[in-house]
């Protein structure tokens, strides 16, 4: 990859072609506040907040300019966050700013270039048009959406389009009657959405959010149970339980993606059904049994029926070093080569 | 890109992303499937064929390719054999029978043949909507003699990719869960195999192929097999035909379950044993592309339930079993890597840094992620053309039995959804069966979304809700066999492919009657 260099804020730094001014000066660890960017999306450009001044050119939006070999460019002066501060004040004035009550509390883009900018008390309330309060879609299982807490990025709306091409939502309506809605204005469950969770995943403030949140306190690397693609997972654990689930961005099979039952359905594992103990059947009945019990009577009966009289299946959901044990205790003890599963289905 | 027989974005949806990305930067997408399926909206050219009529549509398209010689001839001259039995056999697929027989007009056919002999490279997908026919080792091998007269296979951006089911039914097989072969597809009747794997386990063992998984219920049902372990699977919602299933298992003198949670199979169980689920476990697992990865443990077992592993290796020890003192997954992936070829580059170590595609012969050794590019496993290295016939299914539409039912998936569940159903949120976006009826037949029984409807075969009847939609064509409706309350393989067809051995749950004969 060609690098070029280039000067923020009087460091020389060096960046690859093609990356735009804001993805430089991020990777260089320089922040300019942004709103609309994500990494994984092509520049929008529409949140004006990531405007900074190039040498003989002037203002520019960071994320849609490329750099080019020599540029010099300030990201800070007094008249830059003074236009920057218009548009994050017009998203404040009507933002629902109940912080704490957010999921993304502490977490948020909105919060950050707020502060780094310093709002304008007088100039917010100016902005703002009386008590606009829009209704919460709780349709869907996994997530809500909360129009009071959209900053118009648009983020998820490309998200959707770009990188899961379903085009379930996007804006409707203009001013401050601006929304993100769906076909016919409809809850998102009776949308063509598919429950992917992307665009929550991707929203920067708390707009979209999971129903449930647990804040996991450590994460594990896996792989997704459910179909053959095998997306890379980071299960997120707290005590015993597996509270969240997020794509493995660094693995090669889905680089971060899930579907619905890899990010959502993960529920089944700490699930009260799940079977605890051994279970033996007697007169019709199962009953709790310790595993030494269980196990004898399977290896006693095993025994009594011998040779080519018991069949074995082993299971297409269960890991290699399973399959493998269970394969070589049929025919290594067993004596048979009897063994399949269901996988032709 | 040809994707056939894959209903995609719902069985397989990361991997549409893929398809459907590629279709928005250009990939021209043809979609071959009975069902108007999501991926149709993103595709060039669509065509919907008659359940079971894969082969014709196949071969008509290979006829024009072959007619207008835009074969890649090169390839077929230096890569391959048998061109000229398999050109012969194409004589028969002209367009207008392959009109007749698929349903899908010549014209289109004729488009889809030029367009993927044309664009390269081209590659195919396939799943499920292949394989599970009487005649889908035929289907299979159609889809193979396209990819080699095209020149497709071996180079990147081509192939056949077939897409595999459940998240590890690739590795279930490369492990040898299968009642031919040991690990790595090493056959049990080799001697030299048997050998080797006598040397390293330590006992004599049996050079008989085993008992495919149909025929076991069959010897169950006639009393020849008397115990089953049955590991995870709930066959009596999943098999064809699954009736015979359950009185197979009835008529058992002892069947033991090992499962997370309790199903409409483990309940007829005498002895219950307690899994733990992939969270709770370390090991590895491999996808459809042949990539192993490693799953690592994150909470202990839930209740006392333990990796199906150990169980197997505590049965077996207590049987008089050697070899069977296992630490941990590791120990068993070493034994696993040292007696398979195709796996023995592979560690634990490795895996750290991300997945690994077999086969990875040693421990430099990059992984695969094309196959055969310089030559195919076959004696003398060359792709075989196979010449074909055109089967039609074990079932047909007729007067007593007019409807085909073909069966699909839904995106919120998987499988027998033993575990989605469990996720309250994926039950609440899905949590009936829906059978699919095109509006001209609806209209022809009475029938509007909503309605109850009976639906019987020769096997029997299930109930469901229907849903009127032009996704399916006239004469065709579709169920899923996600939900115990319609067992929709109580009725689907147990007809055998002979070689591969999956039944036709993809085409049954039916009738319906609306509930009133
Ligand atoms: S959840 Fe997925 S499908 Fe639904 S709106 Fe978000 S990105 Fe689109
Ligand atoms: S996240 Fe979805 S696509 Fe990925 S492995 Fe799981 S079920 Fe398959």
């Amino acid at each position: 990859m060609e690098k070029i260099k280039l000067t923020i804020d009087g460091m020389a730094i060096t960046a690859d072609r093609g990356k735009t001014i804001l993805e430089a000066a991020l990777d260089n660890g320089i922040y300019i506040p942004h709103l609309c960017h994500h990494q994984d999306l092509a520049p929008a450009a529409v949140c004006r907040v990531c405007l900074v001044e190039v040498e003989g050119r002037g203002h520019t939006i960071s994320c849609r300019t490329p750099v080019e070999e020599g540029l010099t460019i300030s990201t800070e002066s007094d008249h830059l966050n003074k236009i920057r501060r218009i548009p994050v004040e017009l998203i404040f004035a009507n933002h629902d700013t109940d912080c704490i009550a957010c999921t993304r509390n502490n977490n948020c883009q909105l919060q950050r270039v707020a502060s780094y900018l310093g709002l304008e008390r007088d100039s917010m309330d100016r902005m703002r048009m009386g008590n606009i309060e829009k209704p919460i879609d709780t349709s869907n299982p996994f997530f809500d959406r909360n129009p009071n807490r959209c900053i118009y990025c648009g983020i998820c709306i490309r998200t959707c389009d770009e990188i899961q091409n379903i085009n379930a939502i996007d804006f409707a309506s203009r001013g401050y009657k601006m929304t993100v809605s769906t076909f016919g204005d409809n809850p998102i469950a009776d949308s063509r959405c598919e429950s992917c969770g992307e665009c929550v995943v991707r929203c920067p403030v708390g707009a979209l959010s999971p129903k449930t949140t647990m804040e996991p306190s450590r994460s594990v690397k896996s792989v997704c149970t459910y179909c053959g693609v095998g997306c890379g997972v980071e299960l997120g654990v707290r005590g015993n339980s597996v509270v969240s689930v997020e794509g493995d961005r660094d693995n090669a099979v889905n680089h971060g993606s899930l579907c619905v039952k890899g990010r959502y359905g993960f529920e089944f594992i700490n699930h009260r059904e799940r079977i605890r103990k051994p279970l033996i059947k007697k007169n019709g009945k199962f009953e709790e049994s310790t595993w030494d019990e269980a196990l004898d009577l399977v290896a006693k009966k095993f025994r009594e029926y011998g040779k080519e009289k018991v069949a074995v299946f082993s299971s297409a959901k269960c890991s290699n070093e399973d399959n493998y044990v269970i394969q070589k205790f049929t025919r290594a003890v067993l004596g048979t080569n009897s063994i399949d599963h269901c996988a032709r289905l | 890109m040809l994707a056939i027989g894959t209903n995609t974005t719902k069985a397989h949806p990361v991997i549409a992303l893929q398809l459907k990305a590629a279709s928005r930067n250009g990939t021209r997408l043809i979609v071959a499937n009975p069902k108007e399926i999501v991926l149709s909206r993103h595709a060039e050219i669509v065509m919907q064929q008659k359940p079971g009529t894969d082969v014709v549509l196949l071969m008509a398209m290979m006829k024009v390719i072959v007619d207008e010689n835009l074969q890649d001839q090169q390839f077929i001259n230096e890569r391959t054999e048998n061109f000229d039995e398999f050109k012969k056999s194409l004589n028969t697929f002209g367009i207008e029978y392959a009109e007749k027989i698929t349903g899908v007009p010549g014209e289109t056919i004729i488009e889809a043949a030029r367009t993927f002999a044309t664009t390269k490279p081209a590659s195919i997908f396939y799943a499920m909507g292949i394989t599970q026919h009487s005649h889908g080792t035929d289907n299979v091998i159609a889809v193979s003699n396209l990819a080699l007269l095209t020149g497709n296979i071996g180079k990147p951006g081509t192939g056949v990719n077939p897409l595999r089911g459940q998240n590890n039914v690739q590795g279930a097989c490369d492990m040898g869960a299968l009642p031919n072969v040991y690990t790595g597809y090493q056959r049990v009747d080799n001697p030299d195999v048997k050998k080797k794997f006598e040397t390293a386990w330590g006992v004599e063992l049996n050079g008989k192929n085993g008992l495919t998984h149909t025929e076991i219920f069959d010897d169950a049902y006639n009393g020849k097999i008397k115990a089953i372990y049955m590991v995870g699977e709930n066959p009596i919602l999943s098999e064809a035909n699954a009736h015979h299933v359950r009185e197979a298992i009835e008529k058992l003198g002892f069947f033991v379950a090992q499962d997370i949670f309790m199903t409409e199979t483990s309940i007829l169980a005498d002895v219950i044993l307690p899994g733990a689920s992939f969270a709770e476990k370390d090991g590895t697992v491999t996808n459809t592309e042949r990539r192993v990865q490693r799953m690592h443990r994150a909470i202990k077992p839930v209740g006392d339930s333990k990796p199906d592993w150990w169980i197997a290796a505590e049965i077996a020890k207590r049987m008089g079993g050697k070899g069977f003192e296992y630490a941990g997954a590791e120990e068993i992936f070493s034994e696993i890597t040292s007696l398979t070829p195709s796996y023995q580059g592979i560690s634990y170590g490795r895996l750290e840094h991300g997945g690994l595609q077999w086969p990875c012969p040693t421990t430099e050794h990059p992984g695969t992620p094309i196959l055969h590019t310089e030559k195919f496993p076959r004696e003398g290295g060359k792709g075989k053309f196979m010449p074909l016939v055109y089967r039609e299914s074990a079932e047909l539409a007729d007067k007593d039995y007019p409807l085909i039912l073909t069966t699909d998936r839904s995106l919120y569940h998987y499988h027998t959804s033993t575990m989605t159903r469990k996720v309250e949120g994926l039950e609440l976006l899905d949590s009936e069966e829906l059978l699919i009826i095109n509006p001209e037949d609806a209209g022809k029984y009475g029938i509007s979304s909503g309605d109850m409807v009976v639906i019987t075969s020769r096997r029997g009847d299930v109930r469901s809700k229907a849903k009127v939609s032009g996704e399916c064509p006239p004469g065709v409706i579709s169920m899923t066999f996600h939900f115990a309350e319609t067992p929709t393989n109580d009725i689907t067809n147990p007809a055998l492919d002979p070689v591969a051995k999956i039944p036709e749950t993809k085409v049954s004969a039916v009738k319906i009657r609306k509930v009133v």
